[in-house]
């Protein structure tokens, strides 16, 4: 019940009235001892600068590269990060869970 | 997402509406639904539940194609009766755990913005403060801090009235006994008088106004929290 998406949701809306590119990343289902739960949001724009998180700070830099496609082309991705996936690994979430990231541009 | 939905999701969110966000991850297309149109969506039934139980996750259509839902809560707001020390340490703490806070006090003497600086603060009687914010609901977490039963009998009442998230009233048991006594005279019984938390906070042996702050906020998280906590138990039970 608590709110901490509010200020990120807020900020997407005015990055983009400023006439930046931006992407918004939500977690959209988590496995195992996930990081941060559904529904949570990064916000990213087309310098790379970002606000918010979809981990503890473990895939985040994955993240922000693919959302810089998103940006480019405008097309929609979901990307898979954990264990089980060894560029995941790569990435970095070494707590064991899983999870889904949505990446979308603000049109 | 389109700017014109973001900008929509965010006036409902100002207003405090509740909104949900239905996207289909496969081609991106998405569309907000206000709390009030539930029943005119296609997965209305999905989308109910989904408000009912505040989770966002993904579901699966009619169609068996996958669909998320972002359930969207209005911000908690937290209303301190009492312009006292212990809420000149709460406000910081609660800007940083992103609730929605205002202090309300008729008193000016302590109702003063030299002592809340940045606080949205109401020198008002309860009952007039309310008018000014918008009605309590059960999105709003209330604490009577100011140890004067004209203060805090009034803002106890209209919260138990809203069936607001939390409720707490500062103040020893034989304090919280007379209380009692009053709100059973004033019509409630022992089930409502039982959502307030007197003595208000966690039992951390708190002495200072900072502690006595960290102890109200620890409480009203665990209480918004609540299903979280009892799913944990009701798992740890199970295996």
């Amino acid at each position: 019940m608590l709110s901490t998406e509010d200020d990120i949701l807020r900020a997407a809306e005015s990055w983009r009235r400023e006439g930046r590119l931006v992407a918004l990343a939500t977690v959209i289902e988590t496995w195992g001892s996930a990081p941060r739960p559904v529904g949570s949001h990064l916000l990213i724009d087309g310098d790379s600068r970002f606000l918010g998180s979809v981990s503890g700070g473990c895939v985040e830099g994955e993240v922000i590269t693919e959302a810089l496609d998103v940006i480019a082309d405008g097309r929609p991705r979901t990307l898979e990060f954990g264990v089980a996936d060894e560029t995941a690994w790569r990435a970095g979430l070494s707590c064991g869970g899983r999870i889904r990231v949505f990446v979308e541009r603000i049109e | 997402m389109r700017l014109d939905t973001l900008s929509a999701l965010n006036a409902e969110r100002a207003a405090r509406r509740a909104a949900l966000i239905v996207t289909d991850p496969a081609d991106g297309s998405q569309r907000l639904v206000r709390a009030a149109d539930i029943a005119a969506d296609p997965l209305a039934a999905l989308l109910r539940e989904r408000l009912r139980s505040g989770r966002s996750g993904l579901a699966e259509q009619p169609d068996g194609r996958p669909v998320f839902v972002a359930v969207h809560l209005p911000p908690v707001r937290f209303i301190v009766v009492g312009a006292v020390h212990i809420s000149q340490a709460l406000a910081p703490m609660a800007a940083q755990l992103g609730l929605d806070l205002t202090v309300i006090d008729p008193r000016t003497a302590f109702a003063s913005p030299e002592r809340f600086p940045g606080v949205r603060l109401i020198a008002q009687w309860p009952d007039k403060a309310f008018e000014e914010i918008g009605p309590l609901d059960a999105y709003t977490a209330l604490a009577a801090l100011t140890h004067d039963p004209k203060i805090d009998d009034p803002a106890l009442v209209a919260a138990l009235r809203a069936d607001c998230a939390y409720i707490g009233a500062l103040g020893s048991r034989k304090t919280h006994g007379r209380r009692v006594e009053r709100l059973k005279e004033a019509g409630f019984d022992e089930a409502a008088i039982g959502r307030i938390h007197a003595p208000i906070g966690l039992d951390l042996g708190a002495v200072s106004p900072a502690e006595i702050a960290l102890s109200i906020l620890a409480q009203l998280i665990a209480t918004l929290r609540k299903e979280r906590i009892e799913s944990r138990d009701a798992a740890r039970a199970g295996a």
